[in-house]
């Protein structure tokens, strides 16, 4: 149970580093009156965001994890219950890498 | 920018206890699958020699899976300070566009209400507010509600993760770690407003998948592709208006 110096203030360096980025866009949008088109591109931004953070992740997975995503997809599109479509991801590439065993 | 005078009835129709339980009650769907990575990040710190009050003091304050988990892996003893600051700094950047793109509803909100929450921003959270932003509910403290028991799993599997970690034996490419990005992607489902979203949504994974491809880390790929399709988008909407 101990707390290092050091530790702590790389802790707080982190923690700082981490809430200027979580402000500071926000902070920034209401510094500056952004053009229309960068409040237009504000609308399209969140779904990108996290497609370009899955095309990497599913690029790696390889078929399996193609599969598996659009098992998540076709589930969460039909039942609309975020667990389910989570285990219903996670089961299916499962099952996928003891069939390839 | 002139402030417009307060209006406490505005500011608490922004910001309502429903809210605060609707995004809860959102929030436990998900943290089952958010669970493997806080067990990961728990291991990975036990691993690096910290503490369990130093792992639970990183973990609450900086809440960032993938900045601690890079943090750690540049771990040195005495701890890099400056190396994992700045580590936080580029992963994290991504949050940046996120708040920016919560304005619509940070904007009903002031003091700590709007300073306070957005303390609190991650992936999942985001994803699951833009949703509800999206059904035509603007309250800021779904967003807390989300990821205020968000943050509660995430302390707790971090902890469990230091202190039974070396018991688990996950290995790195176990199914259980898919649960994080199946989550992100069925979020996408009710993201998803119609053929509007394909032209950018194609334009953001085709970007993001060339800047990985080049060989850039984290967070360069997403931001190029969160910036290219939204660029993609409003260029096409302002020509065709």
């Amino acid at each position: 149970m101990s707390l290092r110096p050091d530790v702590l203030l790389a802790i707080l360096g982190m923690a700082l580093a981490s809430y200027l980025c979580r402000a500071g866009g926000y902070a920034i949008l209401r510094a500056i009156r952004p053009p229309p088109f960068v409040q237009q591109m504000l609308h399209y931004l969140p779904g990108c965001i996290f497609i370009a953070f899955l095309a990497p992740v599913f690029a790696q997975l390889g078929w399996a994890g193609w599969v598996a995503g659009a098992a998540v997809l076709l589930a969460q599109w039909q039942l609309r219950r975020l667990a389910l479509s989570i285990a219903v991801g996670v089961g299916t590439l499962w099952l996928m890498q003891v069939l390839a065993g | 920018m002139s402030e417009p005078i307060p209006d406490p009835l505005a500011e608490r129709r922004g910001f309502t206890r429903q809210g605060f339980h609707r995004g809860a009650r959102a929030a436990l769907a998900i943290t089952l699958g958010l669970s493997p990575f806080g067990l990961v990040v728990g291991m990975a710190a036990d691993q690096r020699g910290l503490s369990l009050v130093e792992t639970l003091l990183m973990s609450g304050l900086v809440f960032a899976g993938t900045a601690q988990l890079v943090a750690l892996q540049l771990w040195t003893d005495p701890a890099p300070i400056l190396a994992a600051t700045l580590a936080c700094l580029v992963i994290n950047l991504r949050m940046a566009p996120m708040g920016a793109a919560l304005a619509p509803l940070l904007d009903r909100v002031s003091g700590w209400r709007r300073w306070g929450t957005l303390a609190f921003l991650v992936d999942n959270a985001f994803a699951l507010t833009v949703a509800e932003q999206r059904a035509g509910r603007r309250d800021a403290a779904f967003l807390l509600g989300v990821a205020l028991v968000m943050w509660l799993n995430w302390m707790t599997m971090c902890a469990f993760g230091h202190v039974f970690g070396a018991a688990l034996k996950l290995p790195p490419g176990h199914p259980v770690f898919f649960a994080s990005s199946a989550a992100l992607l069925a979020i996408l489902v009710p993201i998803w407003r119609g053929p509007a979203e394909l032209l950018p949504w194609i334009i953001a994974g085709v970007a993001a998948l060339l800047v990985h491809g080049a060989g850039l880390g984290a967070p360069w790929p997403v931001l190029a592709g969160a910036f290219a399709g939204a660029a993609a988008g409003a260029f096409r909407d302002r020509r065709a208006a």
